[in-house]
């Protein structure tokens, strides 16, 4: 059995605030199995190898996105990212980029959080209506508007994508300003004008530049460079419309 | 939150951006490769006399301005945007080089190509 | 503070050179940099309409530059600029547009790209053949 087992070395960037002045990287060879994901790499070092090591996980599968991190330099959920690939070169493994470290692979999620709420990331109904009126009913071609930006899982890999959050974390980002569009452009909502005030500012999706990557590595496929920018000329409309129009005229 | 004004710069971006696909490459091999070395054309095409007969007309003056203004404030957002991500983020230095130089330009342009 | 936050010390690091990172990056800072040779293009463009309004002296003498062999050379590299600027501009398209719906589907990002490449060479041929 051992002379079959394959291993691989696992590079991780290791921080531990409160004996490293900065992040070192650390190997681990970890035995592994061709269906092992580099989250169960990580799982093996933590429990047979170092169990100092730091890192995010819940689900395994793909949904929770709590474990995304770098995993040679690309943003991915570690849950779905295979040892084999690597296999039988090493791989590194790091916190995601443009995140403050907190410890490990853990990052500081406050600014996201605090950003995901902002943006009002429910329905705000148009009408409210009352049980007896039934449910609220809506086209395909309506859910199609939406449905796509509504996969998002908040795995944040969008925003160690984006470089304009990295160089200044006052702009939204991808993720949610993706989820002010869906809610934006839900038929059920009314929520857009209490939006878009920040969607319409340097913060929101004018701090944008199309880089366009984050739709590159979104796991769930919705993405987000599209949301943005398709905005754009809406808002570019709504800015020149302003000055001839009554205020509202244009959406 | 401040409204960006973004869409002044941006529309005249995006309208450079689609100019410049449509015609650039053409534009740049007649003015720059086909009729200096004399491939495909001949030097007449951009003789004086008929570069200022084609000025003096407003589809001249149109297509001339369109071309110089739309396609310098195409590059003047994308420098200001390369500038940023170089690390000299926005500022009174990084508009005035990149917005006030193309602000001049087009002026220029408009106070050359009007009196023909 | 509490005796736990000041165990916090969050590391931010550096930014620097950030767009070496990803060949990704480097094909954005490319099509961003393409930009410097259309102001240039236009510069120069804008020098020969000065040279016009300033008769045919001064214009024939732009003439004259634009035929020098570094010129033509640096006219072929705007050349290649621009066409990678043609493509840049209909690859990133598909992101800028919103979303068009053909019987119910999305319209891939593909298809619009293609499509605005291809009306992009007919609409330069056009003005190619118009000069000739």
């Amino acid at each position: 059995m051992a002379d079959t087992t394959k291993t691989i070395e696992i590079e991780v960037l290791r921080y531990r605030p409160e004996q490293d002045k900065e992040p070192f990287f650390q190997t681990y060879t970890v035995p592994f199995e061709d269906d092992w994901s580099v989250l169960q790499g990580l799982q093996y070092i933590k429990d047979d190898l170092d169990g100092t090591l730091s890192f995010r996980w819940s689900c395994r599968m793909a949904i929770c996105g709590s474990c995304g991190m770098m995993i040679d330099g690309k943003p991915r959920l570690a849950c779905r990212t295979f040892l084999r690939h690597y296999h039988p070169n090493k791989l590194r493994v790091g916190p995601l980029e443009h995140f403050p470290i907190e410890r490990d692979l853990v990052v500081v999620v406050e600014d996201f959080i605090r950003k995901l709420e902002s943006i009002k990331p429910y329905i705000i109904p148009k009408e409210p209506r009352k049980l007896e009126q039934g449910e609220y009913l809506q086209t395909p071609a309506q859910l199609e508007q939406f449905r796509q930006f509504s996969g998002c899982i908040n795995c944040m890999l969008c925003y160690a994508a984006c470089p304009q959050y990295g160089l200044d974390s006052k702009f939204t980002g991808p993720g949610v300003l993706a989820l002010m569009h869906r809610y934006n452009a839900d038929s059920r909502d009314g929520g857009r004008g209490e939006r878009m005030a920040l969607g319409h500012s340097e913060e929101g999706f004018w701090g944008c530049t199309a880089v366009t990557y984050c739709s590159e590595v979104c796991p769930k496929d919705v993405d987000p460079a599209n949301a943005i920018n398709q905005n754009k000329m809406g808002s570019a409309i709504d800015y020149f419309l302003r000055f001839v129009a009554p205020r509202g005229a244009g959406k | 939150m401040t409204r960006s004004n973004a869409p002044l710069v941006w529309s005249l971006f995006g309208a450079g951006g689609v100019l410049a696909a449509l015609v650039g490459p053409a534009l740049v091999f007649v003015t720059g490769i086909a009729v200096p070395a004399g491939i495909l054309m001949s030097h007449d095409l951009m003789s004086y006399q008929r570069m200022f007969g084609f000025a003096q007309s407003w589809a001249g003056k149109i297509i001339i301005l369109a071309v110089i203004v739309l396609f310098l404030w195409h590059a003047a957002l994308r420098i200001f945007h390369m500038l940023h991500d170089f690390g000299i983020h926005p500022g009174v230095a990084s508009k005035l080089i990149c917005f006030g130089l193309p602000f001049l330009c087009t002026v220029a342009a408009f106070y050359w190509v009007l009196p023909i | 503070m509490s005796a736990q936050m000041d165990k916090r010390r969050p590391y931010v690091r550096s930014m620097n050179s950030w767009w070496k990172r990803d060949p990704f990056f480097v094909r954005y800072m490319v099509m961003e940099a393409t930009s410097v040779l259309v102001a240039l293009y236009a510069v120069i463009l804008l020098v020969g309409l000065l040279r016009l309004s300033q008769g045919e002296a001064a214009f024939n003498g732009w003439l004259g530059a634009l035929e020098s062999g570094p010129s033509i050379l640096l006219h072929v590299l705007i050349l290649v600029v621009f066409l990678y600027h043609l493509w840049s501009w209909f690859k990133v398209m598909p992101k800028t547009l919103p979303m068009i719906f053909v019987n119910g589907k999305k319209l891939p990002a593909d298809t619009i790209t293609y499509t605005g490449v291809l009306l992009a060479v007919v609409v330069n041929l056009i003005v190619l053949i118009i000069l000739v």
